[in-house]
């Protein structure tokens, strides 16, 4: 078996985000990054179905620029025995997710994978759609919140889905498939020293997109400005030290909400 | 301008969510002259529709599409494109619809705007979608001739809803030669799914800023306190702390408390989905840009493992 994990490199999840002053986008310099976390359930569970399978092999791979190789070099030293960078370095960074799953596709394409796993949306632009969109192009099934795998035999799959309002669903599907899955299913693991110094000697393959002999459309979901939401609620802030604080609280549970006598 | 909108339904009633995006058609209707165009699969929901300022309800009847499959209503989408061109389709933002609507994107090479929380129309048609976890909105415009859009919920009020007198027209799609490769189980609940936190007055919900799981005892006795049922978002459940069961959001229970006491929760809005209609809300959060505040009523930026533990001392005071 074959598996291709989907992983994007995002700023981290405490990063206070600021906007350029034309408002046409994040400031950039001083962002930490870090793996997408939903990705990280994604790897965890291709590296479970790695260990309880005789013959499996995890590839990771991302798009982005040449710095995103460092989540590369983080999930080959967790265990995935190889990665691929493609590098948008000569793209329009705000590419349509269509598109970039195009660019993504052809390059799958070329290794026949039977599954495809990634995180079920990014904590950047959150579109939630990649590994749906790779799915249709390379004419594969898919399901999405997977929250439970479980390979069977005659290249088929069986696996466990998140509906809405606390329902469930199996399903049984035909590989190759690609599956958005939901965060929380398995334990990521950490990796080890010998992973780290292991990864080292894994091989990242890198792809310029521009040579891929593929059409990439123009961004057509074109930014006009990004700006701090307006609250829709006039909040009113407890101020001062805790006692105030726990004072104030004392209050509105009291007489506001009648929680307590 | 042509519009093509699902309506979502189950057992005969309408998901509110597609009604609230029947508003965003209507709207588009009444400014850009659009044909709306609204889609079923169920005879009494196409009933149910005639009664809105729609121009065609396009019904389709079929064994195959009494449940969601989505290679099936895939076909039936790229079929009504043939049939129609709409310039736009429109989707609540559920479920089914972050399941299959990216694979119409693909087969038709069109842009999917998914999950957006607003639209107006200005010279050009302007989409809003929440960024980087909520903390940033981006107002975008399509420059695509046809696109697909997903709203979520809560992004239109249904009371603006326009009526009208709508025609049914059914419509017929074979859906026999698509391939058998996703077949979907019955669904079912996990057992554990038992705790109804619909009916709790006060809710003491704890997030990610709890820290670990260590502190979470502090959060338990002051619900224990003042009689409130503890809950949690999504990342505290994922690290194992407490029960899928006690999730409030998209995926878990949805609340509407006369307190919500929100401890270290940050506000995304798959969280968010979950608890807004509450009566009040009060937060508690280290970081003073947490989405959180957007909604709260009470706002506290401080730490919570200094404030709860003073808090349950002075309410055990009161208690005597």
């Amino acid at each position: 078996m074959k598996i291709c994990v989907l992983i994007k490199q995002v700023p981290n999840e405490d990063a206070i985000i600021k906007i350029s002053p034309d408002g046409s986008g994040i400031i950039k310099d001083n962002l930490t990054y870090c793996t997408n976390e939903p990705d990280t359930y994604a790897l965890e569970e291709a590296l479970l179905i790695k260990e309880s399978a005789d013959d499996c092999e995890v590839v990771v791979c991302t798009m982005g620029k040449e710095t995103a190789s460092q989540i590369l070099k983080e999930a080959l030293a967790k265990g995935a025995d190889r990665a691929i960078l493609i590098d948008n370095k000569n793209l329009d960074e705000d590419l349509d997710p269509l598109e970039i799953s195009k660019i993504i596709s052809k390059v799958l394409d070329k290794e026949k994978f039977d599954l495809v796993l990634s995180g079920l949306q990014s904590d950047d632009s959150g579109h939630a759609q990649t590994g749906l969109l790779i799915a249709e192009l390379l004419n594969m099934t898919h399901a999405s919140l997977v929250v439970g795998t479980e390979i069977l035999s005659d290249g088929k799959m069986k696996v466990k889905k998140e509906l809405e309002s606390g329902w469930f669903q199996w399903a049984e599907m035909t590989l190759p498939s690609s599956l958005s899955i939901q965060s929380g299913l398995n334990k990521p693991r950490y990796a080890s020293l010998k992973g780290i110094m292991g990864a080292k000697k894994k091989q990242i393959d890198k792809y310029d997109p521009n040579e891929l002999e593929i059409q990439i459309s123009d961004t057509k979901l074109e930014t006009q400005k990004i700006y701090i939401p307006q609250k829709s609620k006039e909040t009113k802030y407890i101020e001062g030290d805790n006692d105030a604080i726990v004072e104030e609280l004392i209050k509105i549970l009291k007489d506001d909400i009648k929680a307590i006598n | 301008m042509k519009i093509l909108i699902y309506i979502q339904s189950s057992e005969n009633k309408i998901n509110p969510i597609s009604l609230e995006s029947l508003v965003a058609a209507q709207k588009l209707k009444k400014e850009k002259g659009a044909e709306i165009h609204a889609v079923t699969f169920s005879n009494k929901i196409s009933e149910d529709l005639s009664q809105y300022d729609i121009n065609e309800i396009i019904l389709i009847n079929d064994d195959y599409l009494d449940e969601y499959n989505p290679l099936h209503f895939l076909k039936v989408f790229s079929n009504l494109d043939n049939q129609y061109n709409p310039d736009f389709f429109i989707f609540g933002h559920t479920y089914e619809t972050r399941d299959w609507v990216p694979r119409l994107s693909a087969r038709l090479d069109i842009p999917f705007i998914s999950d957006s929380i607003g639209m107006r129309v200005e010279d050009n048609i302007i989409f809003t979608r929440s960024l980087y976890q909520n903390k940033i909105n981006s107002d975008l415009v399509c420059k695509s001739e046809k696109a697909i859009v997903s709203f979520q919920s809560g992004a239109f009020k249904i009371d603006s809803l326009e009526s009208g007198n709508a025609s049914i027209n059914k419509v017929e799609i074979n859906l026999a030669e698509v391939p058998n490769k996703i077949i979907n189980e019955p669904k079912f609940k996990d057992s554990d799914g038992d705790i109804d936190l619909s009916s709790a007055d006060f809710i003491i919900s704890i997030g990610r800023g709890i820290g670990k799981e260590e502190n979470i005892p502090i959060a338990k006795e002051l619900s224990e306190l003042i009689g409130a049922q503890l809950a949690s978002s999504r990342p505290v459940v994922d690290s194992g702390w407490l029960n899928h069961s006690l999730q409030i959001g998209s995926s878990g229970q949805v609340v509407s408390p006369k307190l919500y006491f929100a401890l270290g929760i940050s506000g995304a809005i798959q969280h968010v989905v979950g608890m807004k209609g509450s009566s009040c809300i009060l937060a508690i959060n280290k970081d003073a840009n947490a989405p959180i505040f957007e909604l709260a009523d009470y706002g506290i930026v401080g730490d919570i493992m200094e404030i709860i533990p003073k808090l349950n001392s002075a309410i055990k005071e009161l208690n005597g």
